[in-house]
């Protein structure tokens, strides 16, 4: 899923200036799960912002809406009866859907609430992990699958470097070793011998070295 | 036993106080309220093992709130009791809620 941090509350109020008429618009997919900007997280905010406002003696209208995806216009399309009723639409979603909605209404100041950060999984009840970097040309097969791209800090194709001390890596004892978990798995899935193939440089044109990205596939067009 | 409590205090019962929520606490204060404190078991002793424990973590996350909205973070507390524990159940009401005079009305409710 795609995993965000909540930005400063502080850094959201300067954000909306004299803005007072709010619509808070929270995601149902992933931020929804790594508990940045679902409708939870919309109604926390939002309540921030009202507390605030209150304490401060202003008129404001704040409204709480959860789109079940802010990716797709489909979705989008459900705040057009409303969204006109707002000087600002706070989106909490991860940055693709700010910027989707940010398209579908041109006229509007759409703003972030959310910093967008990696593409992860989910260790523990309100603990996410990196795992993937999207870089378009996926090695997993030649490591065990871990992948060294997003896990390793220097990103190494034949690991582990210098820096690799009891599993662990040198920018923080707490960060696994990615190149050691690969010959972990290589030993524990009996494909040892893999790690004697060097892996060739990387052609980061399919990541986003090559520029934006787009994927298109005309069997499913309508 | 006959204690008696400050008459300010506002009692919401929960089946534990793992329910408690952050957005729970938030309206509280929407509402007007000078100061919320969460009332659980000691902990160790939940019986449903974490609740408490976890009320606790939600209620240190609704202070950091409280402090980014210019509230503070000394207006929500949590404490620990056993349900045979009246006197700490009074005592506890007695503190919260001088702590909250001493903090004045919330600056919410103007």
């Amino acid at each position: 899923m795609i995993v965000g941090n909540r930005k400063d509350f502080k850094e959201i109020l300067e954000k909306l200036g004299p803005r007072r008429r709010v619509l808070v618009l929270g995601c149902n997919e992933c931020v929804t799960v790594c508990g940045v900007g679902g409708e939870r997280e919309v109604g926390v905010l939002a309540s921030e912002l009202r507390l605030f406002w209150k304490k401060e003696g202003e008129t404001f209208e704040v409204r709480e809406h959860t789109l079940e995806r802010q990716c797709d216009c489909e979705y989008i399309d459900q705040i057009r009866g409303f969204a006109d009723e707002y000087d600002v639409i706070l989106s909490m979603a991860c940055g693709a859907g700010v910027q989707y909605v940010s398209e579908a209404y041109k006229t509007k100041l759409v703003l972030p609430a959310v910093n967008t950060t990696f593409l992860g999984v989910t260790i523990e009840q309100g603990v996410w992990s990196e795992r993937c970097q999207g870089c378009g040309a996926c090695i997993l097969d030649m490591t065990a699958g871990v992948c060294p791209i997003a896990r390793c800090a220097k990103s190494l194709l034949n690991g582990p470097c210098g820096g690799s001390s009891g599993g662990k890596c040198e920018i923080d004892n707490e960060t696994d070793c990615a190149w050691q978990l690969i010959v972990d798995r290589l030993k524990e899935s009996g494909q040892m011998e893999r790690y004697e193939e060097i892996l060739p440089v990387k052609d980061w044109r399919s990541g986003r070295e090559g520029g934006p990205r787009k994927r298109v596939r005309e069997d499913l067009k309508l | 036993m006959r204690l008696s409590y400050p008459s300010n205090v506002k009692v919401v019962k929960l089946p534990c106080t793992g329910r408690v929520d952050v957005l729970l606490i938030l309206r509280a204060f929407e509402s007007g309220v000078d100061g919320v404190y969460v009332a659980g078991c000691m902990e160790g002793e939940c019986h449903f093992l974490r609740g408490n424990l976890r009320a606790r973590r939600r209620v240190e996350y609704v202070k950091g709130l409280l402090e980014e909205v210019g509230l503070g973070g000394g207006r929500v507390e949590m404490f620990n009791m056993s349900a045979s524990q009246g006197q700490r159940f009074a005592q506890f009401a007695r503190e919260m809620t001088e702590r909250i005079r001493l903090l004045g009305p919330s600056p919410v409710r103007k």
